[in-house]
């Protein structure tokens, strides 16, 4: 079987190139394994869990944000880099961002509460916080590929995270930090969903933390613009083609 | 100059960061991954605690751990972890942890093999994730200082003090030293040596135990490795032990059981592993629990072997074969983490600290990793007394490190590294895996040293500077070396069978072998002996 990997190389001219190579595994990541072995030693990927959970491997297969661990491959398959970040080398790309994005948010434990906690609590997080900090979503986002400052789908879902948690005294902090750049400039496309392997919604817990925003009485700056120049309407959650970037 | 530098990202070494931050030491995390990638995040079942003693306690806790050492632990330091392991839980949860609750609203529990108490502390089945990323969010909010992708190549010792580190920048290539007060090694085990054997992730390479030996420490105890029954045959991810805790039955190729499931896991791997050198497959079947129970209980193992073997548990059966999971060995320490060199500190899997013995219990690693992780970080916050300045250290190991490293790009490269290192893997299963003898375990050492003579054809292809992973993975390629001969000439002295090392030249235990083995590097050569427990 045939796949083509694009990449990129820093030291070499032409910086970004093609390379097709024959492989007889059909998960990715053995491929990547195999083609070290048998074709070319220095193709550069990250690897570690092989099991979908450290997140290191995310690239993208014909366009799609895939796990390479997780994925099967087909004739011809297309695999290059995730987007919307720089690449270092081959499939490698600059992650550092993730730390910047949390801090941002404040998305972490502060001052503790003392209600008791019930399994319905802990469900209420559950899904957010199984988030593997894979970036896929950040691949996917038009948002975050027009504009950086954006907060971003995996930031905004563990806002929200810590925002329901019942051990936190309140979530002031977090909802205050989420208004610039965030919770108000998704256009609500669904494109990180889409591409979650753990499942998780960015989109719809973008919405929730709208929904708390409003009742701390934050409003939606851009909601003006939209009801008198574009007519957006807020019930299609479906891409909105004019965005509001 | 810092005052604690923490190599590695883990849970241990985490743990380890936030409590000196706390101590307002001047504090910095160097790891060759980014943090969230580590190993712990795949831990899935559990962290075990004794959370109410109407039910459990903590004397039955130290008990179990030693039982399952088979003697050769330190009931003190064992006693240290269970009876800080509340403290630990609630910690956890009051950081954010989002640990299960039951119907009283009390932190749930589930139960592990080797032990008769419900005690096991659980995330639903991501706990390790779960920990390991609230970890994160704390380092986050309390502005520790990370330095991401830079992996440690050498400590620099002199007089028996450790004085700093010299790591490699992968991202640029760059090599450079800095000096600390005191170092912690939080650089995880060394199951990863296994390769292609392994639950493992692919950066446990033994780094931090490799390094440490060549800086002088002394490993104590690396015959002990631990084969969980239960990987998914081809890729060799974990299916938790919950599968047989929940009933699950492990049957021949005719569908018929041959091994009581809740037996010991060194046991049942044992049974498994004889089964497939016959050439006949084992197989997990949980299909008598039905879709419901597997999707209430294990919903996890389900995505597991739908996704990595494409089998439908509540159908089918799943192949399943033994694979190198934990390792009991390390870098000697006291119960503060000190080991023979002075302000060096090991935390976590790397650290051999004398509690898990010859076999670990299911859960107790997440407890040793934050527990003493934590005790570790503000011990050796607190216990900086020695007023070392930078001009004090006459150090030449950054100019030689530099020359090595050149030296490395001028190898030829007639031999396949990647090649070399399945081989190792495979020599290490075939002769130093769950059964092993003398011969076997001569061959072995005789393979892995010619691999070794041979370094210089293996070389590297990649000659850039920047993020160069090639290079990166002969570097780990040499400590992967080293540890496997040190694993191996502990297997081969160690002449008993004691928990999950088996010698079928020495089948049974041996009181006169009631000892920790204790391995160091002479003259380039590893020297092994045994030592008191103590
Ligand atoms: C599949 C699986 C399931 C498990 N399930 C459980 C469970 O349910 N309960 C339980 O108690 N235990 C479990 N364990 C065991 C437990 O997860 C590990 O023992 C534990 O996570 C080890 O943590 P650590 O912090 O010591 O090291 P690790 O998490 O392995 O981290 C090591 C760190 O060191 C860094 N590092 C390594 N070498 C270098 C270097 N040269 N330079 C710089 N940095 C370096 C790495 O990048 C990494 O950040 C499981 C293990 C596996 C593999
Ligand atoms: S939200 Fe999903 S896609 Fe985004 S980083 Fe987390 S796991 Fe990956
Ligand atoms: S829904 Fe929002 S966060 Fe998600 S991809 Fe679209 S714009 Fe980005
Ligand atoms: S290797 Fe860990 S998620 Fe793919």
């Amino acid at each position: 079987m045939k796949i083509n990997i694009k990449r990129f190389n820093q030291a070499n001219e032409p910086q970004k190139f093609n390379n097709e190579f024959e492989v007889s595994n059909t998960n990715l990541l053995q491929a990547f394994n195999e083609i070290k072995k048998e074709h070319d030693e220095t193709l550069t990927y990250r690897c570690g869990c092989k099991s979908g959970v450290c997140g290191s491997c995310a690239v993208r297969v014909n366009g799609v944000e895939r796990l390479a661990c997780k994925t099967n491959i087909n004739e011809n398959d297309v695999i290059e880099p995730i987007k919307n970040s720089k690449v270092i080398k081959d499939l490698v790309v600059d992650v550092s961002h993730e730390t910047l994005l949390i801090e941002k948010t404040n998305s972490f434990m502060q001052d503790n509460s003392d209600e008791e906690i019930e399994q319905k609590d802990i469900n209420k997080i559950d899904r957010q916080s199984n988030c593997i900090l894979c970036n896929s979503c950040y691949s996917s986002c038009p948002v975050y590929e027009a504009n950086k400052s954006f907060l971003g789908p995996f930031a905004l879902s563990r806002a929200l995270r810590y925002s329901n948690d019942k051990k936190m005294a309140n979530n002031d902090l977090i909802i205050e930090s989420i208004q610039s750049n965030g919770i108000w400039d998704c256009t609500l496309c669904g494109a990180c969903t889409m591409v979650c392997p753990q499942g998780i919604d960015p989109k719809m817990d973008i919405l929730q933390l709208q929904g708390l925003a409003s009742q701390k009485g934050y409003t939606n700056p851009y909601q003006a613009t939209f009801d008198s120049n574009m007519g957006f309407d807020m019930s299609d959650m479906g891409f909105d083609p004019n965005g509001s970037f | 100059m810092y005052d604690v530098i923490i190599i590695g990202s883990g849970a241990a070494g985490l743990s380890a960061a936030l409590s000196a931050k706390e101590k307002n030491s001047k504090t910095l995390v160097i790891s060759k991954t980014q943090p969230t990638h580590s190993q712990t995040v795949q831990a899935q079942g559990g962290i075990n605690a004794v959370l109410y003693e109407d039910k459990d306690s903590i004397e039955q806790h130290v008990a179990d751990t030693y039982n399952a050492s088979k003697e050769i632990s330190s009931k003190d330091n064992i006693n240290f972890m269970c009876s800080n392991a509340k403290d630990t839980i609630n910690w956890l949860d009051e950081i954010g942890v989002p640990f299960n609750r039951d119907k009283e609203n009390k932190i749930s529990q589930r139960k592990f093999g080797g032990t008769k108490k419900i005690r096991t502390c659980y995330s639903s089945d991501y706990t390790g994730l779960k920990i390991l990323h609230t970890l994160f969010d704390q380092c986050i909010k309390n502005k520790i200082e990370f330095l991401n992708e830079h992996v440690l190549l050498d400590l620099i010792v002199e007089d028996k003090i450790c004085k700093g580190v010299v790591i490699l920048d992968i991202l640029s290539g760059e090599i450079k030293e800095i000096y600390s007060k005191s170092i912690i090694l939080a650089t995880g085990g060394y199951a990863g040596i296994y390769q292609n054997f392994t639950t493992n992730s692919y950066s446990n390479t033994a780094d931090g135990i490799a390094i440490a030996l060549r800086a002088g420490a002394k490993l104590s105890n690396m015959e002990f490795v631990q084969f969980h029954p239960t990987a998914l045959v081809n890729s060799n991810i974990l299916i938790s032990e919950s599968a047989r805790g929940e009933g699950g039955y492990l049957v021949d190729k005719d569908g018929n059981r041959f091994i009581d499931e809740l037996k010991a896991r060194d046991e049942v791997a044992r049974a498994i592993y004889t089964r497939i050198t016959n050439k006949e497959s084992v197989y997990l079947d949980l299909r008598h629990l039905g879709l419901e129970k597997i999707n209430d209980l294990m919903p996890q193992e389900r995505r597991l072997a739908l996704e990595f073997s494409n089998v439908k548990l509540e159908e089918e059966l799943l192949p399943i074969n033994p694979a190198a999971h934990y390792t009991m060995g390390g870098i000697k320490t006291n119960i503060n983490g000190q080991t023979n060199i002075k302000n060096l500190y090991a935390s976590g899997e790397c650290a051999q600290a004398n509690i898990h013995g010859a076999n670990r219990l299911g859960g107790n690693s997440l407890l040793e990793i934050v527990t003493l992780g934590k005790h570790i970080g503000s011990y050796a916050s607190e216990n900086i007394d020695n007023e070392i300045s930078v001009q004090d250290i006459n150090s030449n190991k950054l100019e030689l490190i530099k020359e090595e490293i050149e030296n490395i790009f001028e190898y030829k490269n007639e031999i396949n590294l990647y090649k070399c290192k399945d081989e190792v893997g495979q020599i290490l299963f075939d002769k130093a895996g769950l059964f092993k003898d003398k011969n076997s375990l001569n061959e072995a050492l005789k393979q892995i040293n010619e691999i070794k003579n041979s370094l210089d054809e293996i070389g590297v292809v990649d000659k850039q500077k920047e993020y160069n992973k090639n290079l990166l993975e002969f570097l780990e390629f040499r400590n992967i070396l080293d540890i496997a001969l040190v694993v191996i000439e502990s297997a081969l002295n160690r002449e008993e069978s004691r928990g999950s090392h088996y010698r079928v030249d020495y089948p049974n235990i041996d009181v006169s072998y009631l000892k920790n083995s204790k391995a160091v590097l002479e003259e380039n050569k590893v020297s092994c002996s045994f030592e008191d427990v103590v």
